[in-house]
């Protein structure tokens, strides 16, 4: 039964990134009352999906999905989403920011703001809505500095607040999932991820992706370095020159912060070329949010941002 | 720039890796050093560095600030908690557990090395075996860490002399010996100029090893290589499957208990023994998401049916060997606390081991390691970043190894439940 040392085998960095993946999956499952999976219909939770189906099937998921919804998504991932959702039998909660808006929890400063950081304030409504205890999340430890020092069980007060220099030690892979009422832990299963690994695990598992993430024709602009689609919301200004160009999305976030990039990669093959070749990270080659600061991924994580 | 062609062709798997030592060894500049060479870091991530050492007044980039995380800790200057970094070669996917070296930062550490294959311990060419030096390496051991590989740092500073490098190699080993450490690797480095981590220079010819990075290329990755284990099937039970409302009738009776193999390996037929019942079955099958498996290995996450029915919830253990975990009641074990609140001899904690939580008390503390000296002295209590042998009586029984045996069954955390903190870290004797 026992196998020598030489011919015991190891896994694969895909496969022990899978496996320790379930392990957390189930360690939700184990540990909390209440949790629900963050499902936008991005690549991130697009594997998350696959992870659960791994873990929990011939079951059913032992949790709803949840997606925020800013009213700024492109309608091929809100598509992908509810599709996806009835494909997989399960349960699929949505709530929007526009809801916080008509209630005034969420106030814009001009109509034209992202409203990107606000889908924190709808979060956390839905979180005690629902009285959730653990939120399942695609966030990787490789997208950002504030990031690299996230726990995989990330404790959150009864405000959704992160204090970094509170955060409990973690050790071996025993995770602490306890709350109190009204606090919850955001829980990580692919933090050990990169978006290469992400880009290899969808090529391998064969995942659909929503079609905007391959490269297809579209009118942009180009601001501060980065391409800005034109779109009804983001509409082109007086003096902005509007080029047709093959772009794709590396991530699929808020219309009015998520930026394309130049491609002309249409299938997974060439998409894992151009991400294993990159020299620009994806938050700083997508994100018009972000370039604020050095600091504005922590400052957003700390107001209950995901 | 020039960026590699980074595929795996052949995927040899996943180290973690830990660096030990202060910002005056040079491990953030040995971290950036890795990255920059193995052409990790993007374009967009250099320019912000470049920008921030402009700020700051330096020339040229500063490599080290790749490492610097939050906000707070940048207004202080210093290293707050244990980041993890991330880069592959092509054939093998690292993650850096970068644990900052203060003193005061022993349970940083003690995190980072929990979950490390390999610490890289760095030592000063100019100041040789420090007390640091020696606490860094008391951790790792403590902490079971399997390779330990010595980077003597700054060899540009020392005109790059065999002989320091040969006298530093001499003195670890003498502590080495009396520590225990069975197995030791050393390599002259200069992280500042990249002499032997990726490159290997031309000022260093008289080294005819590896590469620092050919050493973490070739170093085995199987965590359940201890010959004392081999073999030893360990599964904690974390969730049981039963889908009884499916459409599927089938699955009307479906019962999958769902885990990770902790150690060894398990095949179809195999017998089986539960705990804490002691009743034996055999295994019926093994899937991964309803596919079936004919055997199955450590590490990985699977479901089991078994042959009998017998009543199996999470934090019960299978295995299969003569070997059988020890159904302890009372525990042995060194404990790193890692709370500002101090440990209260009157409180009843929660322990957790592998999937079971059972409360604990403290009976003892046998002796406390004294992080300077290294001796083992009386104590009465114990404090942040103290490490200490205790024993703790047990409401429920745990079934575990020795952690010197199993990094994953003879390991547990320590929780307050008034707080829901995790307060400590133990690894049971």
């Amino acid at each position: 039964m026992t196998t020598s040392l030489l011919t015991r085998p190891t896994l694969s960095h895909l496969d022990w990134l899978e496996a320790e993946a379930i392990h957390i999956l189930r360690e939700v499952a184990g540990q909390c009352a209440n949790p629900v999976l963050l499902f936008s219909g991005g690549k991130d939770s697009i594997c998350l999906l696959r992870l659960a189906e791994k873990a929990f099937r011939p079951g059913r998921f032992p949790f709803p999905l949840l997606h925020i919804d800013t009213g700024h998504n492109y309608s091929e991932v809100t598509d992908f989403r509810d599709r996806r959702a009835a494909e997989l039998g399960e349960r699929l909660l949505v709530r929007s920011v526009e809801d916080s808006m008509r209630r005034g929890s969420v106030v814009l400063k001009t109509p034209g703001e992202s409203r990107n950081k606000h889908q924190s304030v709808t979060l956390l409504e839905a979180i005690e809505e629902f009285g959730f205890d653990a939120c399942i999340g695609g966030a990787r430890r490789d997208e950002e500095k504030a990031r690299a020092k996230e726990r995989i069980f990330s404790f959150r007060d009864e405000f959704g607040l992160w204090d970094p220099k509170n955060q409990r030690p973690e050790l071996w892979d025993l995770y602490n999932a306890r709350t109190h009422r009204g606090e919850n832990i955001r829980v990580f299963p692919i933090s050990n991820w990169t978006e290469l690994d992400v880009w290899q695990y969808i090529l391998r598992e064969r995942l659909e992706l929503p079609s905007i993430y391959f490269a297809h024709r579209r009118p942009v602009v180009r601001r501060k370095g980065l391409l800005q689609p034109v779109t009804p919301l983001t509409p082109a200004k007086p003096d902005d020159v509007v080029e047709t160009l093959s772009v794709r999305f590396r991530t699929v976030g808020d219309i009015t912060c998520t930026a394309p990039v130049e491609s002309a990669a249409a299938s997974l093959a060439e998409i894992i070329a151009e991400t294993a070749t990159t020299t620009i990270t994806e938050r700083g080659a997508t994100r018009l949010d972000d370039q604020t600061s050095d600091a504005s991924m922590e400052l957003r994580k700390k107001e209950g941002y995901f | 720039m020039n960026a590699p062609q980074r595929l795996p062709e052949l995927d040899n798997g996943l180290l973690r890796f830990l660096t030990c030592g202060s910002v005056d060894d040079g491990k953030s500049t040995l971290i950036g050093r890795l990255l920059y060479d193995s052409k990790s870091i993007l374009a967009d991530t250099l320019h912000a560095i470049g920008r921030t050492s402009k700020q700051r007044g330096l020339d040229a980039p500063d490599l080290s600030l790749l490492t610097d995380g939050l906000q707070a800790e940048r207004e202080q200057g210093i290293t707050i908690d244990v980041a993890y970094r991330y880069f592959t070669t092509g054939t093998r996917k690292y993650i850096i557990a970068d644990a900052p070296g203060h003193e005061q930062y022993t349970r940083n550490m003690v995190t980072a090395a929990s979950t490390a294959d390999l610490a890289i311990i760095l030592v000063d060419a100019r100041k040789g075996v420090l007390t640091q030096t020696r606490r860094h390496s008391t951790i790792a051991h403590l902490m079971g860490i399997p390779h330990l590989l010595v980077a003597v740092n700054k060899m540009d500073l020392v005109g790059y002399q065999q002989e320091v490098f040969q006298r530093i190699r001499a003195d670890y080993r003498d502590f080495a010996r009396k520590l225990g450490i069975a197995e030791v690797s050393f390599i002259p480095i200069s992280a500042l100029n990249g002499d032997m981590i990726v490159e290997r220079g031309d000022r260093l010819g008289w080294y005819f090893g590896p590469t620092l990075l050919e050493i973490l290329e070739e170093v085995s990755t199987d965590r359940t290589e201890s010959a004392t284990h081999e073999g030893r099937f360990r599964f904690p039970v974390q969730y049981v499957c039963r889908p009884q409302q499916a459409e599927d009738p089938a699955l009307h009776d479906y019962r999958g208990f769902m885990g990770r193999i902790e150690s060894g390996e398990i095949a179809v037929g195999d017998e089986v023994t539960h705990l804490p019942s002691n009743l034996k079955t055999r295994i019926k099958d093994i899937q991964i998401a309803g596919q079936s498996l004919s055997v199955a290995f450590a590490e990985q996450s699977i479901t089991l049916l078994l042959a009998d029915e017998i009543d199996i919830s999470r934090g019960d253990m299978l295995f299969n060997s003569a070997a059988v975990p020890a159904t302890r009641s009372s525990i042995s074990a060194h404990l790193c606390w890692l709370s500002e609140t101090p440990l209260d001899r009157q409180r009843t904690y929660l322990v957790r081991h592998t999937t079971r939580s059972v409360k604990a008390k403290l009976a003892s503390i046998d002796s406390r390691l004294n992080i300077a000296t290294l001796e083992h002295e009386d104590a009465t209590g114990l404090v942040m970043n103290d490490i200490a042998r205790v024993t703790l009586r047990l409401a429920q029984p745990l079934f575990a190894d020795s952690y010197a045996e199993n990094r994953v069954t003879g390991a547990f955390i320590v929780i307050d439940e008034s707080s829901n903190n995790t307060v400590a870290a133990g690894m049971i004797l």
